[in-house]
């Protein structure tokens, strides 16, 4: 997924639990409690709602990394990127 | 044949407006169906029938402001015989192309000027519902703002701020209040916490509010002079705990729905009841269950930051138990200086019901209980 459609989603996301809250003119560097007025119901349904349109999810000790909407999108570019299944290993390997 | 009334849904509600059907006549019913939506001063809520049967004849329709206890419909118990055929009155002239919407998503749209002819409803029969006017609202521009030396405007005070205002004189009037708080130490529950949410999916994640309320639980079971109501000049002690719940609105106001018979529930239970009311409320969907008589109510507001609450018992409730932020503070204990995270639970109680020790008692017990989170 491009950087672009992790945030759409992220922002997709946001809208659902806060819809009077735009998402692209909060300050993308404040703590998103603050930047969105949400509270902790709704930073556990913000992930949720992550959750089903990235397949990331997000233990909870990693909260403190997530706490701005760009540390947010960032944490879902790397986690989201690693979510695609491998491809098959070849097994016996092939004999070089 | 059984009668469906105009609801109570709140200590002062006087008078509610039949929003719509879910039903029409000849529908079967069972017990807990959603058959209407009535809109009251602070919400919609989705009305459930109590009896199982079929839909006779709908008496109210929608728009109707009623009394509480006016009958709304009648439904045939399934023992019951059909009434008799009555002539069917001509069918109403189709009303003129108005805007279905619910009480309450008018309310907001003229309070937010947003043009309800403009949203698309996303309630059953493409009925104009809160959530609509909420994401209608943020694309609507500022209202001109007055000319310099204009006088203000006077502000009508919005239905749920009435009901509020009307709620807490109404406590203050009545209610002899004492104060009481306490400062405890969390480092034990969030462990606790903690580890119980590595082992769960994210939508089975318990917040630390669902364990405050397991032990405010816990903690009534040996204080329960704190949870019942004050009538006609007597306490009422109850035997189930019905617990309320203080949920702030994006909009600004406060409700207070109820997670019903919270006694028996586990911790994950709890969360899931908390979680339903707290969603319900948001969304504009709560039901009649909801919103019967708490017999205590829980307010936290350590999300917005406050440390300290000191919140206002709604009557007829004896008490009100206030959780503030959680934060780290430095502790001592055994003669050596640390940081804990720190609580501050408050209770607020009705001293003509119960008294600082018995205040005092339930507050040293939900301490101990949170020392034991694995207990809860």
């Amino acid at each position: 997924m491009t950087k672009s459609e992790i945030e759409a989603a992220v922002f997709a996301a946001l809208r659902q639990i806060a819809p009077e809250v735009d998402p692209t003119a909060i300050d993308r560097e404040l703590p998103l409690r603050d930047a969105a007025e949400i509270d902790s119901f709704d930073f556990l349904n913000l992930l949720i709602g992550i959750q089903e349109r990235l397949g990331v999810e997000i233990p909870e000790a990693d909260y403190r990394r997530i706490s701005t909407l760009d540390s947010l999108i960032a944490y879902n570019s790397v986690f989201a990127a690693n979510t695609a299944p491998f491809p098959p290993l070849a097994y016996p390997p092939a004999e070089s | 044949m059984g009668e469906y009334r105009m609801p109570s849904l709140g200590a002062d509600m006087q008078r509610g407006v039949l929003g719509h059907w879910l039903v029409k006549p000849g529908d079967r019913v069972s017990r807990g169906d959603i058959i209407a939506v009535i809109g009251t001063d602070k919400a919609d809520i989705e009305a459930e029938v109590f009896e199982d049967g079929v839909v006779e004849r709908l008496l109210a329709k929608p728009g109707d402001e009623l009394p509480v206890g006016a009958v709304l419909a009648t439904i045939r118990g399934d023992a019951g015989p059909p009434a008799p055929n009555e002539p069917s009155a001509p069918a109403p002239p189709p009303a003129p192309a108005s805007v279905r919407a619910s009480p309450l998503a008018r309310r907001l749209a003229a309070e937010w000027h947003v043009d309800l002819a403009s949203i698309a409803g996303t309630g059953p029969g493409g009925v104009i519902e809160r959530h609509d006017v909420e994401a209608a609202a943020k694309h609507v521009p500022p209202p001109e703002p007055a000319r310099p030396g204009a006088s203000e405007p006077s502000v009508a005070l919005s239905g749920m701020r009435r009901a509020i205002a009307v709620a807490m004189a109404r406590s203050n009037w009545e209610i002899p209040h004492y104060y009481l708080e306490t400062s405890i130490d969390m480092r034990t529950a969030l462990a606790w916490l903690e580890q119980a949410n590595a082992v769960r999916p994210l939508k089975d994640r318990l917040l630390p509010a669902a364990i405050l309320l397991k032990a405010v639980v816990r903690a009534l079971a040996i204080v329960p002079e704190l949870n019942g109501h004050w009538v006609d000049g007597q306490p009422r002690s109850s035997a189930a705990i019905h617990l309320g719940v203080a949920v702030a609105l994006r909009q600004g106001g406060l409700i207070i729905p109820c997670i019903r018979d919270a006694g028996p529930r586990s911790v994950d239970d709890m969360m899931q009841g908390l979680r339903g009311c707290v969603e319900r409320a948001r969304s504009g969907r709560l039901r009649t269950s909801d919103l019967s008589d708490a017999t205590i109510t829980v307010t936290n507001l350590g999300d917005l930051g406050v440390e300290v609450v000191h919140g206002v018992i709604y009557p007829p409730q004896v008490a009100l138990v206030g959780f503030g932020r959680i934060r780290e503070r430095p502790w001592a204990e055994d003669g050596m200086l640390g940081v804990r995270p720190v609580l501050e639970a408050t209770l607020a109680g009705d001293h003509r019901a119960s008294d600082g020790r018995d205040g005092a008692r339930f507050l040293d017990a939900l301490d101990k209980l949170l020392q034991k989170p694995d207990t809860l």
